[in-house]
């Protein structure tokens, strides 16, 4: 009887591809993003035409809501990026990414705003390469010292990173001595715009690199072994020879990173800052990214795409909510975390184990009936055959009488 | 039915946990003015007992009596309600109150308070009990010993029968674990019934009447102190058994080895900073060697010390006579030494992650970070392992952690003989896993000798050591104060040695 049930287990059924599908980490994400679209195009046909018009530049560019919510989400998807990679390794989550963001974009704006904007091309690239890796520096530097503070200090990561949520916006203000900085440059606007002659924003191509990037720093480093492994069990890491610590910053200094590539399309789309305002509430949406993702914010396992996929949900959700014009624009956090708060909990690992379970009973409960039922229909074919051979002896005890 | 004089009674006590019968009709009797020793190994059911008792795990059999009436106890607070107190190894109070909030806290049902009463209350208590603490004292500010009888003291003002100190003495000094005696003392003669959980010999000699033992959550016996040599006591807990089947080793093995050569490693005055005594060691080409001791003697610290996995503050090592520094794990991983820890899912597996990546995971780390294995090679060796060690699992990418023990535990050894070691460090690789796999496990430690390899083998069950150490050093304490070979290395040498003083 047992063998019976797996055998049917073994083979791959339609229903059972469907149940891995549906337990794959990216369905949640994947599923959410259908829905708002679904919902988009059943309410308004025409939401995600795209078309080729001349933007106030001049330029012919794409535009379109689809354009514009993945233009907009490119921030967040790189912070994503960062934020999976730390939730790993620490099991906490880096709440200064909005401060820090400020911090790098002040940075910037520091070099380039001392250039007059006439310069060459040449000398103008050459401001561009100069302050982008400034600004790299100096958000690893804070992403660093966040780490140190998580990995040496054992501070809890929300706790230390509190630190530079408070202090980081002042610190942006006090780089450029709290002025309000406007570049006039119109090419320093191409980063966070468009260049011109491409109809895509540049924001996007950047979004690829870095997901190119970050592809090939898995595919060529241990950074997902051992990052998990210590995010799992740092004790069991350490006798392996992994300095967990090490990781730990590691993954702080990668945020750092991301902030800074985050912090040059921030101000390069305004051209300005604004340090009580620039990237405001950010962090949030790159927690929820993670989570979304159906990253446990645990730490251990994780699945960057899910993380990138979670952080276009929110994007489009919140540009789908900014749609209605019923909904006043300051209760949209209201409506977004209904949504979020669902997707969240059925997303959950215990809900999913939940649902799992009661698939897994149902299903047993049904190959138990089936064998059952093959059993009774083996014992009544045994009854008939019985019954055949009898009446089969009762024909031959006539026959030789 | 009840025995004479006893204020608590436990007939029969079962408890079954998934899988593992942690209590199997374990008899329990407790008199009044006693000092009453709990003793056992690892995994004996001590904690399980003391557990069933304070009500934090429901029986599944048996009955308890408190003096003559059963009594269900429901939860930890209604055994306290009925005059059973527990005081843990690790303090359970607040360390930000002071002592007699500390001693009332939770304990008073009128909203208002008069906290001046209470202070009063607390001083004379105190000073009845011989604490030499003011009341008004913030916790924290004492001194663990201090912190320990003021819970005891919480205990013995909630008018408690019954007072079950939980390895109370494991970090109070020589001095402290007088004190804390002295208390007992002062207690038994109040009529108090004090069961005592410890695994210091010299302490159940010095200040307890009876003593019960457990093995493998069975009962082995309830005896009167006097009645009991340290000998004796220390080979009912190990279980004295011979199993003279399994006698693997032949005698012809350990002469293969050169002990004139250049040992494979070699430690003096290796200093560590987890209470062990700085120690010399050394260990062959081929050689099988083993620590024992009594849990805490140190025997883990001791090796964990080899492989670095705590801080080494001092001592010189050598690796094939060459000097070496070793410390932290990379760096004996790199000389070729490997370790199987004690707890294997502390310090062992990677839970979430799979198979193939558990199996991996140490010679990745000492390949480097920029150099990781193809997926290919990656899935060849865990193929490897897993049939060289007939590991059960569904798949390469399955959890470790939906292993059973033993094939969690042949997982860590596929990771650690991948890593080619030429010294095997392996500390209890045996506990909790299936008989099957124990000897399969001392089988691969006899042929990796076989093979040159060198292995340092721990295990809490003695003849596994003998069937497999050709050399043995016992540890005390924190000490190493012997070793053995050759003619020595029989149970009763061994037990002696363990326990030491007078037998």
């Amino acid at each position: 009887m047992t063998t019976n049930v797996s055998a049917l287990k073994s083979q791959p059924s339609a229903k059972e591809v469907l149940g891995k599908i549906v337990r794959n980490q990216l369905f949640i994400p994947l599923v959410a993003l259908f829905l708002l679209i679904a919902f988009n195009l059943i309410t308004d046909p025409g939401f995600f035409k795209v078309s080729l018009e001349p933007n106030s530049a001049g330029n012919l560019v794409l535009s379109g809501n689809l354009i514009t919510m993945i233009d907009y989400a490119s921030e967040l998807v790189i912070l994503a990026i960062g934020m999976t990679l730390v939730t790993s390794a620490s099991g906490g989550q880096d709440i200064s990414v909005g401060a820090t963001i400020a911090i790098a974009g002040s940075t910037v704006l520091r070099i380039v705003k001392t250039q007059s904007p006439d310069i060459s091309g040449a000398k103008f690239a050459g401001i561009i390469i100069v302050s982008f890796l400034l600004c790299v520096v100096v958000s690893a530097l804070f992403g660093a010292f966040n780490g140190a503070l998580v990995a040496f200090f054992k501070i809890q990561p929300m706790v230390a990173t509190l630190i530079l949520f408070t202090a980081g916006r002042s610190i942006a203000a006090w780089i450029n001595n709290n002025d309000n900085i406007s570049i006039n440059d119109k090419r320093f606007g191409y980063f966070g715009n468009f260049i011109p002659g491409i109809a895509i924003p540049t924001p996007v191509f950047i979004t690829v690199i870095c997901l190119i990037v970050i592809a090939i720093v898995l595919k060529v480093t241990n950074l997902r072994l051992y990052s998990q492994a210590v995010g799992i069990n740092a004790s069991s890491s350490r006798l392996n020879g992994i300095n967990p610590k090490v990781i730990k910053l590691l993954t702080f200094i990668i945020l750092g990173v991301c902030v800074a590539v985050c912090g040059f399309i921030k101000v390069s789309r305004t051209s300005s800052i604004t340090y009580s305002v620039i990237a405001n509430n950010i962090e949030m949406d790159a927690i929820l990214a993670v989570a979304l993702g159906g990253n446990n914010l645990g730490g251990g396992k994780f699945n960057l795409t899910a993380s990138v996929l979670g952080a276009y949900v929110i994007q489009f959700l919140t540009t789908t909510l900014y749609k209605f014009k019923e909904i006043d624009s300051s209760s949209i956090s209201a409506y977004k975390a209904v949504v979020v708060i669902i997707l969240i909990i059925i997303s959950a690992p215990i809900v999913r184990r939940k649902i799992d379970d009661m698939k897994n009973r149902r299903e047993a409960a049904k190959a138990e009936a089936e064998a059952l039922k093959a059993e009774a229909e083996a014992l009544k074919a045994a009854a008939a055959e019985a019954e055949s051979i009898e009446a089969a002896s009762a024909e031959a005890g006539k026959e030789t009488i | 039915m009840l025995t004479d004089g006893a204020i608590l009674e436990m007939r029969g006590i079962c408890k079954f946990f998934p899988g593992v019968r942690a209590l199997e009709n374990v008899d329990f009797t407790l008199r009044e003015g006693e000092i009453h020793a709990l003793m056992g190994e690892n995994g004996a059911g001590k904690s399980t007992l003391i557990k069933v008792l304070t009500g934090v795990y429901p029986k599944d059999g048996g009955d308890v009596w408190l003096a003559d009436t059963p009594v269900h106890i429901k939860s930890p607070q209604d055994a306290q309600n009925k005059g059973i107190a527990t005081v843990y190894q690790e303090i359970t109070l607040c360390p930000n109150l002071t002592v007699a909030e500390n001693m009332y806290i939770g304990r008073t049902k009128s909203p208002f308070t008069n906290w001046g009463s209470i202070n009063r209350r607390a001083e004379k208590l105190l000073d009845e009990l011989g604490i030499p603490v003011s009341a008004t004292e913030q916790l924290g500010n004492c001194s663990i010993a201090i912190q320990q009888m003021v819970a005891i003291a919480r205990a013995v003002d909630m008018d408690c029968k019954v007072l079950i100190l939980d390895e109370p003495t494991s970090s109070l000094d020589e001095q402290e674990v007088q004190k804390l005696f002295n208390l007992m003392r002062d207690l038994k003669a109040k009529g108090v019934g004090i069961i005592f959980v410890t695994h210091f010999l010299e302490q159940v000699y010095e200040v307890c009447d009876r003593i019960t033992v457990l093995r493998d959550g069975k009962l082995v016996g309830e005896y009167i102190i006097e009645d009991l040599p340290r000998v004796q006591l220390v080979s009912k807990m190990l279980g004295k058994d011979f199993d003279d089947m399994a006698e693997i080793k032949s005698g012809s093995e350990s002469e293969n080895i050169d002990f004139n050569g250049t040992p494979v490693y070699q430690a003096i005055n290796l200093t560590g900073t987890t209470g062990i005594k700085p120690f010399d060691f050394e260990i062959h080409k081929g050689e099988v060697n083993g620590f024992t001791g009594l849990l805490g003697s140190g025997r883990s610290e001791s090796v964990r010390a080899i492989f670095g996995a705590d801080r080494v503050t001092g001592g010189q090592v050598y690796i094939d006579g060459v000097p070496v520094r070793i410390r932290k794990p990379l760096d004996a991983m790199k000389h070729g030494i490997s370790y199987l820890p004690e707890d294997r899912k502390l310090d062992g597996i990677v839970g979430d992650l799979s198979v193939r990546d558990n199996i991996i995971l140490a010679l990745q780390v000492m390949k480097g970070f920029f150099k990781p294995f193809s997926k290919a090679q990656a899935e060849k060796f865990a193929d490897e392992y897993i049939e060289l060690l007939n590991i059960k699992t569904a798949s390469q990418d399955t959890p470790i952690k939906s292993l059973s023990g033993g094939n969690q535990q042949k997982v860590i050894l596929a990771r650690w003989l991948l890593a080619n070691p030429q010294y095997l460090i392996l500390d209890e690789p045996t506990r909790g896993i299936d008989v099957g796999t124990k000897v399969e496990i001392q089988k691969l430690v006899l042929k990796l000798a076989a093979e040159g390899k060198s292995v340092t083998f721990i295990s809490s069950e003695i003849d596994e050591m003998i069937r497999t150490c050709s050399r043995l050093i016992v540890m005390r304490d924190g000490k190493v104060v012997g070793e053995l070979k050759g003619e020595d290395l029989n149970q009763n040498k061994i037990m002696a040695t363990i326990a030491g003083g007078e037998s």
